[in-house]
């Protein structure tokens, strides 16, 4: 991707308890080592872990902010 | 694709007019466009509606048998531009107490879209795709979505050429990923084609147009308003966020829904694929594409916020549409008897 030849892996956290984009990697490892291969031009992994299909975000972090909110609002 | 059948006399006219059975009276029918009473709902009309979704048509395929250089016709456009300010100003009134609560909130860019989406009030159309559609309600509901998804992202491309720097790269990121990232096999338009063959559909570009009532239309209408105006280029933006960040979670459901019902695998295939891609492009529509244009240029704030709202409310009437029929043991489609996508139904039915 770059002009050296190797492209350079970019890491981007979304914050909010959201994921985190992943440009230019072809592999993610997770934590049981298991190897997931990268098949879109971006990512968007996990870090709320409540996701069903990790190691990738599937949005269920909304509703985990969602729950919080609202239990913060209630306390 | 055949031209659809018309509905009314708007729909009449034009349709006449592209058969090349008749000249176009756009100075009347404008004229007819601003008379419409207020008993008309332009929101979901199905004479507007079809008219609208006729000539954006022209910007895409086409019509067999129509010439191409109807897309660029002067009067055919400044009919559209009079139906477009009639469509705008119905949106920005309906919209408005959102996207004016999303102003005065605090937050960055993209806190504050993902917010709206929560804010609008949705159809419950996914959960009910999950939990309790028939086989013949989720067989009309592909068929609602097939007006948009066999063209998916089509639209968004038009806006491409009109952003620069950092959105204009995450745009080209999103719509790289739904035209399949590289493998044609991936492309989202043809997951969507495949989900409707094995339901036994056609799955042929346009095929349940005449099928489609106003409310589903108006759907992809506002979309088209939107990406093909330069000046709205934000507000199409923000409808695109809105789009991708209201999908991961009802494609879960949808997907449940597909399984629930034992359709073919190939059906859950698309919504499963989406469940992951749109968690990706909702960040890179809010943050980058959205968040960035705003950066860029603060005074598109606004605008961004209305493509959202506008997008939420849109999908909020052609989901309604649909329950408030079924809950009415009705069909949710316009019925299109002795149409070509009826009979293709009646076969699947039976094979
Ligand atoms: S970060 Fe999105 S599901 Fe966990
Ligand atoms: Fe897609
Ligand atoms: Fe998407």
């Amino acid at each position: 991707m770059t002009a050296g030849g190797r492209r350079s892996v970019v890491v981007t956290p979304c914050g909010d308890g959201g994921p985190i984009l992943v440009r230019g990697a072809d592999v993610i490892e997770d934590a049981d080592g298991t190897a997931h291969v990268v098949t879109r031009p971006v990512v968007a992994l996990c870090t709320c872990e409540k996701s069903q299909r990790l190691p990738w975000c599937d949005g269920t972090h909304k509703a985990v902010e969602r729950g919080r909110r609202r239990r913060e609002g209630a306390a | 694709m055949h031209l659809p059948r018309e509905r009314g006399p708007l729909s009449s006219a034009v349709l006449t007019a592209l058969s090349g059975d008749g000249p176009l009276d756009a100075v009347a029918l404008v004229e007819r466009v601003t008379a419409l009473s207020d008993e008309t709902d332009v929101l979901v009309d199905d004479d507007f509606h079809l008219t609208l979704w006729t000539m954006y048509e022209l910007h895409y395929r086409g019509f067999d048998g129509v010439d191409d250089d109807w897309e660029w016709d002067p009067e055919l456009l400044r009919l559209r531009h009079a139906m477009e300010e009639r469509l705008l100003a119905e949106y920005r009134f309906a919209t408005s107490e959102w996207v004016h609560a999303s102003m005065e909130a605090t937050g960055d860019v993209p806190t504050r879209l993902f917010a709206l989406t929560e804010m609008v009030p949705g159809a419950p159309l996914s959960s009910y795709m999950q939990r309790e559609a028939s086989r013949e309600e989720f067989v009309e509901y592909m068929q609602h979505k097939s007006i948009y998804h066999l063209k998916e992202s089509d639209p968004q491309s038009f806006v491409l050429a009109r952003l620069s720097g950092r959105p204009k790269v995450a745009l080209a990121e999103l719509q790289y990923d739904e035209y399949g990232a590289g493998r044609p096999e991936q492309l989202h338009q043809a997951l969507f084609a495949k989900g409707l063959d094995v339901c036994g559909l056609s799955s042929e570009y346009g095929a349940y147009i005449d099928l489609a009532p106003g409310s589903t239309l108006a759907v992809t209408n506002v979309m088209n308003l939107f990406v093909l105006r330069r000046s709205l280029a934000a507000a199409a933006m923000g409808h695109l966020g809105a789009f991708e960040a209201t999908s991961s979670e009802p494609c879960r459901k949808v997907a449940g829904g597909c399984r629930r019902l034992g359709l073919p695998d190939l059906v859950a295939s698309y919504f499963d694929e989406h469940i992951e891609a749109d968690a990706v492009h909702e960040q890179l529509a809010f943050r980058d594409i959205c968040g960035g244009m705003v950066a860029e240029r603060p005074e598109l704030l606004g605008d961004v916020f209305f493509g959202a709202a506008a997008y939420l409310f849109s999908e909020a009437l052609a989901g309604g549409a649909m329950l408030d029929a079924w809950r009415e043991g009705r069909s949710s489609l316009r019925s299109g008897t002795g149409d070509p996508g009826t009979a293709s139904f009646e076969t699947a039915v039976a094979s």
